[in-house]
């Protein structure tokens, strides 16, 4: 009895300095100050998608009401970053713009990583047909534009934002699976995989023990830096027609709505532009700079 | 001590080098090519050779890690090589292996506390109550101490790492450990600590091991009998101190003749085998070691040479002409 408690002691102390360890490199992690002001960036970001209504100044407007008495206004104090075509204030367009990039990102991101990972675990860890199966498949749809699939999609149920992220979607995730299947080539062949072997435990108790533990910190880390690729892609998709549906605000929809008026009323389509290039970068600074933080 | 452990008969281990069209093997690789070696209880055998004569294999092989192509592994009497993985289950805890890679043994998302746990959890008849205690004792076996448990591999130093893993393979009271260059990773003076630990642990537990490496002065020191392997072949197997003092094959006495002796004044002229390893796809006919023999004559080009018994206990050979050759304690 006397002796669990000083190994109780003993554990309690060891948890200590993990927690200590750990506090430290997350102070230094925090101390860049590239990290810092991405990680505050995009908390704010997220904050006013998450909180639209309540952040945009003209909550109906960013839903699409139009106000035609008040339409091309440079920016003022009444319109911080004045207003489209139809009157509607940008600022409250951005507010709400942010919802389609932040979750639709969010979505592809995780639903790509949620199909692939198990599928390159299953490539990885099966010795001959599945992965080769597998790898085939991840190939050809990776050859397809993901513009060709949207087009595809929506001539079948219609543009809108959920054609545009099934069509992200489809050549995503294959990344995730070749990724994942490399790593689990890899660890594979470690001797801690043999170790257990010759313990007679079986295939899968070791790829859940031993091998996927060991493949989370890559795939958060391509989660990350995923996110920038993907926001794009959703723009990217908005701005070409096959994404979010005017009067809906997205920014690639905004931009390609501020094109025409580009030499009189250049904000329209700036503000939308600017907005998605501070948010991309901002993930892959606090990308890269976690990615940095888990190699350390 | 007469009791057989383990008794591997003509095996042969075959990995397919080139696949035709059809994915039949246009060649094999042949790593293990005829054993047949008896391991006996209490008893801790040496395997010597140069890199890539198959050592590694025949270990794994025995410990069923590698399917062997033909011949069979008996343990304790259990011919080993058909049963599939249920029905090998409860043999694994029987028989560990320690690696030569001590750091890609050590799983790094794993405190040494749940490396052991997780071992000793794989001995059908543990104590489920105690594996903390177990795990204590574990770690005093291998001179690590308690508050060692809470700590991740990368915390450890190379041969603190190794004695984990010599931990981890004694959490099961295996009848069998297979150590597989286990010390060929680590620095002279870490290598001999874990020698005597080794050795220590020998008579304490009274193991069974076989003990694989390519340095015949590690072998002496921690073994009674050495087997020197050639070309995926056993050549010779003889008691530690005979095959120093009289090898009988001349490939041991090569091999003997290479070991630097620790003697600054000593004129030491080391005489090394002449030309180089054959490739084990296509091994030469007859004796394999017969193009870098200085004894060999026409009938070991044609005639491959068996393994017989010699007179002396549990000695063997594979030489057609070692009658007439004799070795002794000079070198060249």
């Amino acid at each position: 009895m006397k002796d669990e408690l000083k190994y109780k002691h003993l554990a309690e102390q060891a948890a200590r300095e993990h927690r200590r360890e750990r506090k430290i490199r997350t102070i230094a992690f925090l101390k860049r100050k590239s990290a810092a002001a991405a990680l505050l960036v995009l908390v704010l970001i997220t904050l006013a998608a998450v909180f639209a209504p309540l952040v945009a100044p003209y909550p109906d407007q960013g839903k699409g009401a139009v106000n035609l008495g008040e339409r091309l206004q440079p920016l003022s104090g009444k319109h911080l970053l004045g207003t489209d075509t139809f009157g509607r204030d940008i600022l409250s367009r951005l507010v709400y713009g942010a919802r389609v990039s932040i979750f639709g990102g969010l979505f592809i991101v995780c639903a790509a990583a949620l199909i692939g990972v198990p599928l390159g675990l299953w490539a990885g860890y099966s010795e001959g047909a599945p992965g080769v199966v597998i790898s085939r498949i991840g190939e050809i749809l990776i050859s397809f534009p993901a513009v060709l699939i949207a087009i595809a999609i929506t001539t079948v149920i219609g543009a809108g934002l959920t054609s545009a992220v099934i069509a992200l979607i489809i050549p995503w995730w294959p990344w995730y699976a070749r990724i994942i299947q490399g790593e689990v080539l890899r660890l594979k062949r470690m001797l801690f995989v043999e170790a257990a072997q010759m313990l007679g435990y079986g295939k899968s108790y070791i790829l859940f023990r031993h091998l996927l533990p060991n493949i989370m910190r890559t795939v958060m880390v391509m989660m990350l830096l995923d996110f920038g690729p993907a926001i794009i892609s959703i723009g990217l998709l908005g701005f070409l027609g096959l994404g979010t549906q005017p009067p809906n605000a997205d920014w690639g929809l905004m931009v390609w709505e501020g094109a025409p008026n580009l030499m009189q009323q250049p904000w329209i389509a700036i503000s939308p532009g600017a907005a998605m290039f501070i948010l991309v970068m901002a993930f892959n600074i606090f990308g890269d700079n976690l990615q940095d933080y888990l190699d350390g | 001590m007469g009791e057989v452990l383990i008794r591997t008969q003509s095996l042969r281990t075959w990995f397919p080098k080139r696949k035709s069209l059809l994915g039949k093997p246009g060649a094999w690789l042949k790593a293990v090519d005829d054993v047949s070696l008896t391991i006996y209880r209490g008893e801790c055998l040496g395997l010597a050779g140069e890199s890539g004569c198959g050592k590694s294999t025949l270990g794994r092989t025995i410990l069923q890690l590698v399917k062997p192509r033909s011949g069979s592994v008996r343990f304790d009497g259990t011919a080993l090589r058909n049963l599939d993985f249920r029905q090998l289950q409860p043999f694994r805890p029987r028989m560990q292996m320690v690696f030569q890679d001590p750091r890609s043994s050590l799983n790094p998302k794993m405190t040494m506390l749940k490396i052991l746990a997780e071992a000793i959890r794989a001995n059908p008849d543990h104590d489920g109550d105690s594996i903390l205690d177990q795990a204590v004792e574990l770690a005093d076996m291998v001179d690590l101490r308690p508050e060692h448990l809470f700590r991740y591999p990368h915390e450890f130093s190379g041969g603190q790492q190794q004695r984990i893993c010599i931990a981890r393979a004694l959490a099961t009271c295996p009848d069998f450990i297979v150590f597989d260059e286990s010390t060929s990773a680590l620095d002279v003076s870490v290598q001999a600590q874990i020698l005597n630990l080794i050795k220590r642990l020998k008579q304490r537990l009274g193991l069974t091991y076989l003990f694989i490496s390519h340095d015949l002065n590690v072998l002496a020191q921690v073994c009674e009998r050495i087997a020197v392997m050639y070309a995926g072949q056993i050549v010779e197997i003889q008691e530690s101190g005979r095959l120093f003092s009289s090898p009988g094959h001349p490939y041991t006495r090569g091999l003997r003749d290479a070991v630097p002796i620790a003697d600054p004044e000593a004129k030491q002229t080391f005489v090394s085998i002449k030309g180089e390893v054959p490739s084990l796809v296509d091994p030469p006919a007859g004796c394999r070691f017969h193009p870098r023999c200085d004894f060999a004559d026409r009938l070991c080009a044609t005639r491959v040479p068996e393994l017989q018994r010699l007179e002396r206990h549990r000695s063997w050979i594979r030489c057609h002409r070692y009658r007439q050759l004799n070795f002794n304690q000079e070198r060249r």
